[in-house]
């Protein structure tokens, strides 16, 4: 007897590029594709009316689309490990198939169903299609662990075979026998339900600038396309007053809900390169959105405190401020500086925002002004941003609030300055702020500074109309980049005067003095007194044993930089044993923990000079942690003992 | 390897020790042969009859936790827990569960140690997050220190600075406490705090001798006439940090008076509180005297200033050694800046015009030879003027960081062939800076 099948819709809401969907009709006798409603977002509370309609227009498109081919969708209320059982039973199902699920909380959900339906004599069939690689292989590549850069990343990537090509959308040629029993109350029992039955008020809900679905994704992407055929310029396109908008062109909202495949995509676009810069084989940038998606995945996959800060190995533990009304003046965009509050608006009432002002408002919520938890302003994308994926929401945000993934902490984006510079007229203002319409270009970024006879000509007093802004931004610039200095400099327990060197990827030695309290290592004896609070861990910052592998285990002089040193070993990784060795170390899974609430102290005052080196070596040692330290330990002796040899055998060759 | 296993566990697990771990941790941290044979032929019962300095080296080397159960084992521990040497250091951490995310130290310790330690404190450090009680309780702390005498006082706001919120007279009292009965303080952290005039006066009376370092940007309630008190009297002042209203040339003419011992490093904040502040200006010939005094001495300027705020800055030589533009910066500043700057070190500047800064790096590679470290955030620059710069620096630029925005493509370099190129002049692989496009 032919095969019963379910089809298993979470991400992937597409009928192009779905090779678990092939699988669940290739010789079944029937097949049901079932979306369930709740578990989505666990708790859907924090999830935006926008988003919710996205969802539901991506659902009513499928629908649409499966009808063409005589099936349906069945939307299915509960749970899936509540559901499936009785589904199981009562359709008759012997072969369940879904598109894998990369996240930590996906594979999780997953592994329990795939239990239930292996009990159930069910056969399940899971196809990678979301991200362009297996990203389990990106990660073995790199010794076990994720990349934690994006250009390790891109290099790993560059050793990858090309992504697999998009299989064939389902037709009824592919259909072939396979049918879907449709009930009467289908639409009852099963159809896709509005934003009203969801609870949602729709009364004034302007129409969507992001209309969900496959059908939409597709007319997208080919006008994205003809677009950059237009252009014929694969570089990013520099950015202006425009690219703030909503373009009819944009993709990643699709991307992120899989109406769009990403090897669609991906193919698509080499193909057009070809075609206009003949036949020259495109490099990676030209997939730059596409890889920072991937490379998100990638870091997330394995790490389920991925979107935290406390117990996220990869996190910088920094000091945030707890401060409820600055985070809700942030979030309903009233910090009184235009550029950012028009920005918030934008993304409250679309759904989507550009890159750049990403970073403008992510930058101003944590480490530019606010210095407020990027979790928070996490929390605040998840529930509006269309795009927002959890890998990639929280990556990124740990990206721009300098938590991770080793960036130049400098690099802060004036919430004046950077819009001015990309829209000089500030019509992007006057468009989400119509408050502040009546102000001239050359107020409308600071109107708090326009005379009062411009304020009023404008028909609006900040301060009344308009609130004032809510830091002073120079000021507190002034605090934070010295607050991201000390956190920084004692990850890389640099010590000099530099900004830039205190960044641990950078190449920095110490110039010898420094000002600085810098809080470097620990004097000996110091009352960590975090550790008599509660858990030791906490006071542990874990951060990947990326950087400076060279100076734990052959104490060179200077550290190089992580990049500097990622791509020598990519280009002459064998040049000499210890570089083989290093390369070794550094793909096991080690983690540096430094120790972040050391107490600091000044360069002429710490007791005991001797006695700290010795703490410093007991501390690079120590950083070694997991449970191969056994073997690293063989390892690093091997190659002590070698080196030793090697050096005792020039000494003597040297002198005789 | 084993003792490896053994600092391991001490970082994983919070339990008290086993001995033969604490064993390893001996035979690793001394050379001493004796303790070797004790490590090696120990067995459980001689632990309490480990000597006393002994045990207080290890004891330097566990974080408090462990200690703290260690002094469960027996009497003996007990008494090496409360050993003055353990108690030198201490950094106190304020926190309050509605302002931050972190732990605060317990009271009861904080109770503990002042009774029982607190003539031991020498290296104190206080981290307060932005809470008022934080910055009280941390007051009323120094305001208890009556008996000991520290060495480095730090007072360090971990998020907005809320020692500014302390009535002004409480936080002077309790940081005079500390003046008065600390005789050898010699480093002081109180940056972003109200403290005043006459409290420096407190502590110039009584650690004018020992005092090196001195870190005070952002005190409002300091004059010109506050600090060079604490120049004219402090000759053994090498660090100093504070904002550029209290740069005066008698500040620097006193700080390189003959007495004076040279000055290591001076940071100076530049930051306006208003739009269109009027800034004053230092004589070269101060300058002058501070480099003839202090050859070696860095110059760190962070600079947080409007566009047409720098009227009076660059144009004259300045002894800058790292500069720090953290708001917008004009093309014609960045053009003094190569002009009179020759010591410069480390530039960053974090934003420009949308004209490329093409001729003023170059002037700045050609003038400033012991540049060795650049970053360049929302300016421009074409493709060909940063490899020219590049070239012209060469392998002395340790530090490269700039934005991937910031370089124009040309018609000589695309985005693709500048990083080749770079590498090439500094020896080194290079990529700009990247920020994810999602």
């Amino acid at each position: 007897m032919a095969p019963n099948s379910i089809h298993w819709f979470r991400k992937g809401l597409r009928l192009h590029d779905n090779p678990a969907l092939l699988q669940a009709v290739r010789g079944a006798g029937t097949v049901r594709c079932v979306y369930f409603l709740d578990p989505w977002f666990a708790g859907s509370s924090n999830v935006g009316v926008n988003r919710w309609r996205f969802l539901l227009q991506c659902l009513e498109d499928l629908d649409a689309n499966l009808r063409k081919l005589n099936s349906r969708l069945f939307v299915i209320r509960g749970q899936p490990a509540n559901v499936f059982p009785r589904l199981f039973k009562e359709w008759k199902i012997s072969r369940l198939t879904f598109e894998y699920d990369s996240e930590p909380f996906g594979k999780e959900r997953d592994a329990a169903i795939k239990k239930l339906a292996m009990e159930a004599g069910v056969e399940v069939n899971v196809k990678t299609s979301h991200t362009l690689y297996d990203l389990d292989k990106i990660i073995e590549l790199n010794g076990g662990q994720p990349p934690l850069t994006y250009k390790r990343f891109q290099t790993l990537i560059s050793r990858l075979d090309p992504p697999e090509m998009p299989v064939e959308t389902l037709s009824d040629a592919l259909m072939g026998g396979c049918v879907t029993p449709v009930s009467e109350d289908h639409g009852d029992k099963y159809g896709v339900p509005s934003l009203e039955e969801l609870g949602f008020d729709t009364e004034g809900l302007p129409t969507a600038v992001w209309p969900g679905g496959e059908t939409e994704a597709l007319t997208r992407i080919e006008r994205h396309l003809e677009r950059k055929a237009w252009v014929a310029n694969f570089e990013r396109p520099r950015m202006n007053a425009n690219s703030l908008l909503a373009s009819p062109t944009g993709l990643s909202p699709y991307l992120r809900f899989g109406c769009l495949s990403c090897r669609l995509f991906y193919f698509k676009l080499t193909d057009l390169y070809r075609k206009v810069k003949k036949n020259s084989s495109p490099p990676l940038s030209l997939y730059g959105q596409l890889l920072w998606r991937e490379f998100f995945y990638t870091t997330a996959t394995n790490n389920p405190r991925f979107d935290k800060m406390e117990g996220n190995p990869i996190c910088v533990r920094i000091p945030w401020d707890k401060n409820p009304e600055a985070l809700a003046k942030w979030a309903e965009a009233k910090t009184g500086f235009p550029w950012i509050d028009a920005i918030m608006t934008q993304l409250r009432q679309e759904g989507w925002i550009h890159h750049l002002a990403r970073h403008a408002v992510a930058c101003f919520l944590t480490r530019g002004d606010l210095w407020i938890s990027w979790e928070e302003g996490m929390k605040v994308f998840e529930e509006l941003l269309l795009d927002a994926d959890w890998s990639v929401n929280a990556g990124s945000w740990m990206w721009l609030s300098c938590s991770s993934f080793f960036q130049q902490f400098f690099h802060c984006y004036c919430p004046v300055g950077f819009g001015r510079r990309t829209d000089p007229n500030g019509d992007f203002i006057r468009r989400y702020l119509p408050v502040l319409r009546g102000f001239p270009a050359k107020y409308i970024y600071d109107p708090w500074n326009a005379p009062e006879s411009v304020q009023a000509a404008a028909k609006c007093v900040i301060g009344v109309h308009y609130p004032k802004p809510m830091v002073h931004h120079a000021e507190a610039s002034r605090l934070n980049i010295e607050r991201m200095k000390q956190i920084y400099q004692q990850l890389s327990r640099y010590r000099g005067l530099g900004l830039l060197a205190s960044v641990p990827s950078s190449n920095g030695n110490g110039t010898g003095g420094m000002m600085a309290y810098s809080p470097g290592e620990q004097p000996p004896g110091t009352n960590n007194n975090n550790n008599n609070s509660h858990c030791k861990n906490d006071v542990l910052l874990t951060i990947p044993f990326l950087f400076h592998p060279g100076l734990l285990l052959h104490g060179r002089g200077g550290i190089t930089g992580k990049r500097e040193r990622e791509s020598e070993r990519d280009g002459s990784g064998e040049k000499e044993p210890t570089a083989c060795s290093r390369h070794k170390m550094q793909r096991q899974n080690a983690q540096v923990r430094l120790r972040l609430s050391g107490t600091p102290y000044g360069s002429y005052l710490a007791p005991g000079a001797a006695q700290r080196n010795a703490r410093r070596k007991c501390l690079s040692v120590s950083q070694l942690s997991t449970e191969n330290v056994l073997l690293h330990i063989i390892i690093i002796i091997i190659i002590i003992v070698i080196i030793y040899i090697i050096s005792l055998w020039n000494y003597r060759h040297k002198y005789r | 390897m084993k003792r490896i296993k053994g600092v391991e566990e001490d970082s994983n697990s919070s339990s008290s020790k086993s001995p033969p771990e604490v064993c390893k941790k001996v035979r690793k941290q001394t050379s001493d042969e004796s303790v070797a044979v004790v490590a090696s032929e120990s067995t459980e019962s001689d632990w309490a009859r480990l000597p006393q300095e002994l045990l207080l080296h290890i004891f330097q080397y566990l974080p408090l936790l462990d200690r703290a159960y260690a002094s469960q084992v027996c009497r003996t521990w007990n008494q090496a827990f409360h050993m003055p040497e353990l108690w030198r250091c201490f950094e106190f951490e304020l926190n309050q569960p509605a302002s931050s995310y972190l732990k605060a130290t317990h009271p009861d310790l904080i109770k503990q140690i002042i009774k029982r330690h607190s003539n031991h404190l020498q290296y104190v450090s206080f981290k307060v997050d932005s809470s008022t009680e934080s910055a009280e309780a941390a007051c009323d702390i120094l305001s208890q220190l009556v008996n000991c005498s520290l060495k480095t006082l730090g007072l360090i706001s971990t998020a907005r600075p809320s020692f500014m919120e302390v009535p002004k007279s409480h936080f002077i009292s309790a940081l005079t406490v500390v003046f008065v009965n600390s005789k050898s303080l010699s480093s002081l952290k109180i940056d972003d705090t109200p403290v005043d005039d006459p409290s420096l006066k407190v502590l110039v009376a009584n650690n004018s001798d020992t005092l090196k370092l001195l870190k005070m940007s952002s005190c409002p309630h300091v004059s010109p006439a506050g600090i060079l008190c604490v120049a004219d009297q402090c000759h053994g002042l090498r660090e100093l940090a504070l904002n550029y209203h209290l740069l005066s040339d008698e500040l620097l003419l006193a700080l390189s008076s003959e007495k004076h011992v040279h000055l290591e490093h001076l940071r100076i904040d530049v930051v306006s509180e208003n739009p269109g502040q009027h800034f004053h200006t230092i004589k070269k010939s101060s300058w002058d005297a501070m480099v003839r005094h202090s050859p070696k001495f860095n110059l760190v300027m962070y600079f947080f200033l409007y566009e047409d705020e720098f009227g009076p800055f660059f144009n004259e030589e300045v002894p800058v050694t790292h500069l720090y533009f953290g708001r917008s910066v004009s093309k014609e500043v960045l053009g003094r800046v190569g002009l009179h700057c020759p010591r410069l070190v480390e530039l960053v500047v974090c934003a420009n015009g949308l004209r490329p800064l093409d001729e003023e790096l170059i002037r700045i590679a050609k003038h400033c030879t012991q540049l060795s470290a650049i970053g360049l955030g929302e300016c421009e620059v074409s493709c060909s003027a940063f490899v020219e710069f590049v070239k012209m620096c060469g392998r002395r630029l340790s530090q490269l960081s700039i934005m991937e925005e910031v370089l124009i493509p040309d018609h000589k370099y695309s985005l693709d062939e500048i990083h080749w190129e770079v590498s090439k002049h500094l020896g080194r692989v290079w990529f700009p800076d990247m920020m994810p496009t999602w």
